[in-house]
């Protein structure tokens, strides 16, 4: 095994042992009837939303404006997901219909 | 007994089936085209199993990102599981040991807005139908994974661009999320900071301070957050 391989399996660790304790913390502390703390319940239907937003942003961290093609293509296929899922409301048609249309512009177009 | 909790639990995870085997299969041809065949595609689909946060892990390891800011990049993005835990502490209440185990740790999303909202039949034990729900979300995922980096090895076209699937995948779910909230703050906000963060810190070191500004504004507006939420 070489030192990637080991790198890449202890990443795939520590991501799955965290996730596994976001879901087994609240029964771990509240398992036993507590009423969980205002604060936490509040951050917890707030968050989502936030999260959500900064992972768009994290998506197109590498665009650079200044130089061509000047995120256009980035730009034109996010505003048809977003358009055709305000349309249509399927979450499955507007991924694929994005990604289609960004890999035609990527590969033909720009 | 098992035979009617898994007649009762299938047609209800149909919808998910359909969902979990496309994008599965994006994930699966994603990892692929970024070196990793599809046994890390099914190891990591058996073992993380969330997945939003698995298609942020085929970044963070074809980037090589450190063990601290992958743990710090899961926890932020899978905060939210805490709170389906809480809500789901009433119902997995009666079941007990490894099934228990299982439950906890196969409660995505999708799973848990089923088994959320369905009751399992008269004569038919809870904990098994929320088992088989659970176990066959599972499956689909698994098997949505493994066929894509199959597929990603066979595929003859040119799959420049396929990479977007992720983009698409937040920029929905953050549509759809605007579409249901009727305040929209906290995506706001989530938008805002991170944006301004990028500017400051730069590309490849702006998401801790984003993850940090975020919860501590969030905090902040709380108040205000919840008179609007009220209104």
């Amino acid at each position: 095994m070489d030192h990637n391989t080991l790198s890449s399996l202890l990443t795939v660790l520590v991501i799955a042992l965290v996730t596994l304790l976001t879901r087994l913390l609240p029964f771990l502390v509240f398992g036993g009837r507590k009423e969980p703390p205002a604060i936490i319940l509040y951050l917890g239907r707030v968050l989502p939303c936030a999260i959500m937003g900064m992972l768009v942003v994290y998506c197109l961290r590498s665009i650079s404006p200044a130089a061509a093609p000047y995120g256009l293509p980035e730009l034109m296929a996010v505003a048809a997901a977003v358009g055709l899922h305000v349309w249509k409301r399927s979450t499955l048609l507007s991924i694929a219909v994005s990604t289609v249309l960004y890999m035609v512009l990527v590969q033909a177009v720009f | 007994m098992n035979k009617r909790a898994i007649k009762a639990a299938f047609p209800l995870t149909i919808p998910v089936m359909a969902g979990y085997l496309v994008l599965g299969m994006g994930f699966g041809l994603l990892l692929q085209r970024n070196g990793y065949s599809f046994l890390w595609a099914g190891l990591m689909s058996l073992t993380i199993y969330a997945g939003s946060m698995q298609y942020v892990a085929v970044d963070l390891l074809s980037g090589g990102a450190s063990l601290i800011s992958s743990a710090l990049m899961t926890l932020m993005i899978n905060a939210r599981h805490l709170f389906y835990g809480l809500s789901m502490l009433e119902k997995y209440r009666k079941v007990k040991g490894a099934k228990k185990a299982y439950l906890i740790h196969a409660l995505t999303d999708e799973t848990y807005s089923l088994v959320c909202s369905a009751q399992p039949p008269e004569g038919v034990d809870s904990g098994a139908f929320y088992f088989w729900i659970s176990f066959l979300d599972q499956c689909y995922w698994i098997l949505g994974s493994i066929l894509g980096g199959l597929l990603g090895q066979v595929i003859p076209f040119d799959t420049t661009g396929v990479d977007f699937a992720m983009t698409a995948l937040f920029v929905v779910i953050f549509t759809e999320q605007w579409l249901t909230h009727k305040n929209h703050l906290p995506a706001l906000i989530g938008l805002g900071v991170s944006f301004i963060c990028l500017l400051l810190f730069g590309p490849d070191s702006f998401i801790i301070p984003s993850m940090v500004a975020i919860a501590l504004l969030l905090t902040l507006l709380r108040h205000r957050t919840e008179e609007e939420e009220a209104a």
